[in-house]
């Protein structure tokens, strides 16, 4: 799937995209959602392969359930919902059968984020990445934009593993091209730079980009590294970037504990490196209601206040 | 149809499975007595006379599948598969034990035969529910019978999962309901009534059977009813007595889950003990 770089995609589009495509291709991919099939873009899948497709109701947890029952009689079952239902709502559901059962299931975690929107805190979720990194064998992808959504979901097929797969409703710039190739657990360097590390995923590694471009302008040199793999995390290539530099910086839209953050921490303390790290993101509060742009704006999630932000720290 | 050779081989093998899950749960160490000893007639019925299941090959694609939802219950499910010779026998008293692959609560992969993790109750019917789906559209001719226990039925889900398989019209899928009355507290329907519970599963559009679920013959009949039953689930409500066959545990929640002394263990041994031991 190709889409032309700076134009503003969603990243749910993209998975409905691969659904549809990996259908074609995989008789064994069945999707389910759970009465949000339009909004999160699997309505097509269900057009295309009415019997592969289950429109769950408003049950999230019997959802999980099921996908993990048919996961055992040899299917690749994709369940989404938003990602305050799934895992927030059905989180022992995930805990139980996904994680400690391993089971061949993929939760894409849809319109997660501030980025939600007007919906307000209740259907903001910013705790879905703490939730699913802590639990043992999950994989947590949060792809950057559309061609790393649509490449991340074909690739979440080709594995056993079951995964979690944050997406949202925000247009977000392509940054990939039709050449990129997403890999589970890789750290693409997307700019180089000295002083600063910028440690951005999701819709945040296309504005790391943007900060990283105010910061050269005040003579501040900022690597800009794209982490779509918070789980399994390449502990090697997020240490490796950060030596040297005067501060590291991580950029998400989630709460700053338990996430990338947290991610991060952990991994440059563990590895002795005791750089100071500036963890953007929703400072520990509930979000509110709002455009998108007026949220990010609210709470400090765009490039000018980010780099304003970042040149307070050095 | 059940014959009386056949019932009579069905009780042997129940009062074996008794013996078996006293015996493994040993004395001194909290067990779920209570639940594992009603659901065994339910257990054998399913295993020693309706699954369609090759013991020497437990993955076998086309077997029927048994998920046992109440999964505290499951040392009843490892007597029976020990019984079967999927499990060796020797690794009974390892229940619970570091490093065995028993553990308190159905692990799917540590243990061979079994179909589902459970233990956090209401899951495993929406589980079933998914093999029965995935099924039918791989055509696989396998039926689905899922055990819960009724104090279970307090989870929402489980009437989610209900819903999900009358509208689906999984006439493939049965589910057993182990009608102790006794949940780990107390009273299952104080805490929350669940009377009148066959017209709940009635009004699920299920096709409803209500049994004795300590009679054997009740029990089978009633599985080769649901075998016959098109276009809707079956639910069986197994009307049982929580700890039965241990007269000191039988209708007492205290032995949910309790460690029983070594005095008291020795004197289930010896109603349970198979008759060629107890001489």
């Amino acid at each position: 799937m190709k889409w032309k770089i700076g134009d503003r995609v969603e990243t749910r589009d993209a998975y409905g995209k691969a659904l549809v495509d990996l259908g074609a291709r995989r008789p064994d991919v069945v999707v389910m959602d759970a009465d949000l099939q339009r909004s999160n873009k699997t309505y097509a899948f269900g057009q295309a392969y009415p019997d592969r497709f289950f429109d769950m109701g408003i049950a999230e947890a019997d959802m999980i359930c099921t996908a993990a029952g048919m996961a055992a009689t040899g299917m690749t079952v994709f369940a989404s919902s938003f990602a305050m239902f799934v895992p927030g709502r059905c989180y022992d559901q995930v805990r139980l059968q996904l994680s400690y059962g391993q089971a061949n299931v993929k939760i894409a975690g849809v319109s997660a984020g501030i980025t939600q929107g007007p919906d307000g805190a209740t259907h903001q979720s910013l705790d879905d990445v703490a939730l699913t990194r802590q639990l043992p064998g999950m994989i947590v992808i949060v792809p950057a934009d559309a061609t790393e959504a649509y490449q991340a979901t074909l690739a979440a097929a080709e594995i056993a593993e079951p995964v979690y797969l944050r997406l949202g409703r925000y247009p977000t710039p392509v940054i990939f091209g039709e050449d990129y190739r997403f890999q589970i657990g890789a750290v693409p360097v997307l700019r180089r730079g000295a002083d600063v590390v910028l440690y951005a995923t999701g819709i945040m590694t296309s504005m790391a980009l943007d900060t990283a471009g105010l910061l050269a302008a005040t003579g501040i040199e900022a690597a800009v590294l794209n982490v779509p793999t918070i789980k399994p995390l390449d502990i090697e290539a997020v240490v490796r970037p950060a030596a040297g530099a005067r501060l590291a910086v991580t950029m998400e839209e989630h709460s700053i504990i338990g996430g990338l953050g947290s991610a991060v921490a952990e991994a440059l303390a563990c590895a002795g490196h005791m750089s100071t790290l500036l963890r953007i993101g929703i400072q520990d509060c509930f979000g509110q209601s709002g455009t998108a742009d007026e949220l990010l704006e609210y709470y400090g999630l765009t490039p000018a206040h980010m780099a304003s932000q970042i040149r307070s720290a050095l | 149809m059940v014959d009386e050779l056949k019932l009579a081989e069905l009780a042997g093998i129940a009062h074996e499975l008794r013996y078996h899950i006293v015996r493994m749960m040993g004395a001194g160490k909290p067990h779920h007595f209570g639940g594992s000893l009603s659901v065994v007639e339910v257990v054998t019925a399913l295993y020693f006379y309706k699954m369609r299941y090759d013991p020497a090959d437990p993955r076998w694609d086309g077997r029927d599948r048994f998920v046992m939802s109440k999964g505290h219950s499951v040392p009843a499910q490892y007597a029976a598969l020990a019984r079967l010779g999927v499990l060796p026998l020797d690794e009974l008293p390892r229940l619970k034990k570091l490093g065995s692959i028993l553990q308190g609560h159905p692990n799917v992969h540590m243990t061979p035969g079994l179909e589902a993790c459970t233990g956090s109750l209401g899951q495993g019917l929406s589980f079933a529910n998914g093999i029965a789906l995935a099924a039918r559209i791989r055509g696989l001719e396998c039926r689905v019978y899922c055990v819960l226990g009724d104090g279970e039925l307090h989870e929402g889900q489980v009437w989610e999962a209900a819903m999900e398989a009358a509208g689906q019209k999984l006439d493939t899928l049965v589910a057993l309901v182990d009608r102790n009355r006794l949940k780990s507290q107390g009273d299952v329907d104080e805490a929350k009534p669940l009377e009148p519970l066959a017209l709940k599963w009635e009004a699920f559009g299920w096709h409803t059977l209500v049994v004795d679920g300590h009679d054997l013959r009740q029990i089978c009949d009633a599985l080769d009813v649901a075998e016959t039953t098109k276009g809707r689930p079956t639910a069986v409500i197994a009307r049982t007595v929580k700890g039965k066959g241990v007269p000191f545990m039988e209708g007492q929640f205290q032995f949910h889950n309790a460690p029983i002394s070594q005095q008291q263990w020795e004197e289930a041994m010896r109603v349970l003990a198979p008759e060629e031991l107890a001489r």
